[in-house]
């Protein structure tokens, strides 16, 4: 199966996962700095900062999307309970 | 004393057409107001056109819509300008569009998704506007300056050139209602604008100084701010004031060679005190961190906030008693919100008897407050071991080598992962 590395800025820490994994599944597991509210990509309190590696990212679904548009996130904000990684190298940061 | 009910010159062609709000107690829950508080809106008269900066909230727009009537027409309102869309600032925005339907509205770009959520209509036409920008009123032009989260991230001046006056919305401001309006025939309202300071601005310190930036270089014959008296007299004072205001309260000499951790703990049989000087110990064995141990039964709460505000790290100590951390921490821990928080260092641990959740509560309201909670806390089950100790030692530890940047970048598989997962459960 295809692998991303997937490296916690806050927290010092790269996981090696599967691609397609979801942000949060690993973000939570880890302990990097970043809430929880939903987790249905409604409330935008696990917005976060793809820091490089956008182009590794899903895209952003209309409802994300319409979220992050609701919350001021700038290009580089997405919500860990949406965003999955799909392969390469992701840099993320809480905010 | 003007007569209740006018509109009160505050330069030529330059008037206040805000409302006083005498009775009112407490502001948005976290401020108390011993003298109300105003809305302070104002009217600027240019040859090309009227323009009205800020509204009042909306239980008071009737006062507003008095005052304003008595100095323009609303078919001569050319320009509206919101600093900040708070509902006691834009309580009286629909009414006055829908009375002024010519005038052209002006929001900071932040401001713009905040005004479709209060607003609630997507065919509001409206100018963002950053600083740099600027709109003629003729004879007389107002400039913007962004100065975002003061208090909110919306929140800008607006800087009428020709006469050098600053409407500074929230800055500068505090709830301190008195007809008298002008800040050298008010009362004594020293106290009102530093306790403003404290509870709205100092959170934002470094954007206090980021827009201390931009306004110190004009030159300033008044400062309008959108509540509390007008700073007619001396108003660069204010200025200064807040200048002095941003700095620290408590000065950190360490803070040139040493990161700072402070230890938190309570313990009600010594147990998560012992693990609270195991977690200081091993911090102190990391060069270039200086460790302090506090006792949280020992003091308020608000010089610990003092403190708090400078240091690098924070970890606190608690037992858990029935299923919580206990009060002392949880008063401090919400109490933070008074000074910026994010991006420190924080963990927890903590003794129990029976369940322990204690820990895990804490850790997850730091990452709430954003700061990082590199290292995962400790939790022993009442009397520490010395094999505890030690863990707690080592906990102490990396979290000292983390604020020093000294940890070896961590590599792991999601396999790992979910193993020890299922190992903590």
């Amino acid at each position: 199966m295809p692998k991303a590395n997937v490296t916690f800025e806050d927290i010092g820490v790269t996981v090696t996962v599967p691609a397609g994994t979801r942000l949060i599944e690993i973000s939570e597991k880890v302990g990097a700095g970043i809430t929880y509210g939903c987790r249905e990509g409604e409330c935008a309190t696990c917005m976060m900062r793809i820091v490089s590696g956008m182009e590794n990212m899903s895209e952003r679904s209309v409802l994300e999307d319409k979220v992050l548009q609701e919350n001021m996130a700038g290009r580089s904000n997405r919500l860990a309970c949406q965003a999955q990684v799909l392969g390469g190298e992701v840099v993320v940061r809480p905010g | 004393m003007n007569p209740p009910d006018s509109a009160v010159e505050v330069a030529p062609g330059v008037h206040w057409v805000g409302a006083l709000d005498p009775g009112l107690r407490e502001f948005d829950v976290i401020l108390k107001t011993a003298n109300g508080t105003s809305y302070n809106a104002y009217c600027v008269r240019g040859s090309a056109g009227v323009a009205v900066i800020d509204t009042v909230k909306v239980s008071h727009a009737d006062d507003f819509f008095r005052r304003l009537e008595q100095v323009a027409r609303y078919d001569e309102i050319q320009v509206i300008v919101l600093n900040h869309l708070e509902p006691d600032h834009s309580g009286a925005l629909p009414e006055l569009m829908r009375r002024a339907p010519q005038a052209r509205l002006y929001i900071s770009e932040q401001a713009q998704m905040m005004l479709k959520g209060l607003i609630k209509s997507e065919e509001l036409a409206y100018t963002p506007v950053t600083t740099g920008d600027s709109v003629s009123l003729g004879d007389r032009t107002l400039r913007f300056l962004h100065t975002p989260y003061l208090h909110w991230p919306d929140t800008q001046c607006t800087y009428l050139e020709e006469d050098a006056i600053l409407f500074s919305c929230d800055v500068f401001g505090c709830h301190y209602c008195d007809p008298r309006l002008f800040n050298d025939r008010v009362g004594d309202f020293r106290f009102s604008f530093e306790y403003y300071y404290a509870h709205i601005m100092r959170p934002f310190r470094e954007h206090v100084l980021a827009a201390l930036d931009l306004i110190e270089p004009l030159a300033l014959n008044l400062i309008a701010p959108a509540h509390g008296p007008i700073l007619r007299d001396a108003p660069r004072a204010y200025v200064q004031r807040y200048r002095q205001l941003a700095a620290p309260l408590l000065h950190n000499e360490a803070a040139g060679r040493a990161k700072t951790l402070l230890v938190f703990y309570i313990s009600s049989y010594g147990n998560t005190e012992r693990m609270a000087q195991a977690v200081r110990d091993g911090a102190e064995e990391v060069e270039g961190v200086r460790v302090s141990l506090y006792d949280l039964q020992g003091s308020e709460v608000a010089p610990f906030v003092d403190l708090v505000e400078e240091a690098d790290g924070l970890v606190f100590g608690s037992p858990t008693i029935n299923g919580d951390a206990v009060k002392p921490v949880w008063d401090l821990l919400s109490s933070l919100a008074a000074v910026k928080v994010k991006e420190k260092l924080g963990g927890a641990f903590g003794s129990y008897g029976w369940s322990g959740e204690a820990v895990a509560m804490v850790e997850d309201r730091l990452r709430g407050l954003k700061l990082r909670v590199p290292v995962k806390g400790v939790r022993v089950k009442l009397i520490p071991t010395a094999a505890e100790l030690s863990r707690c030692q080592a906990f102490g530890r990396d979290l000292a080598l983390h604020l020093t940047g000294q940890v070896t970048h961590k590599i792991i598989s999601m396999e790992e992962l979910n193993a020890r997962e299922q190992a903590h459960a």
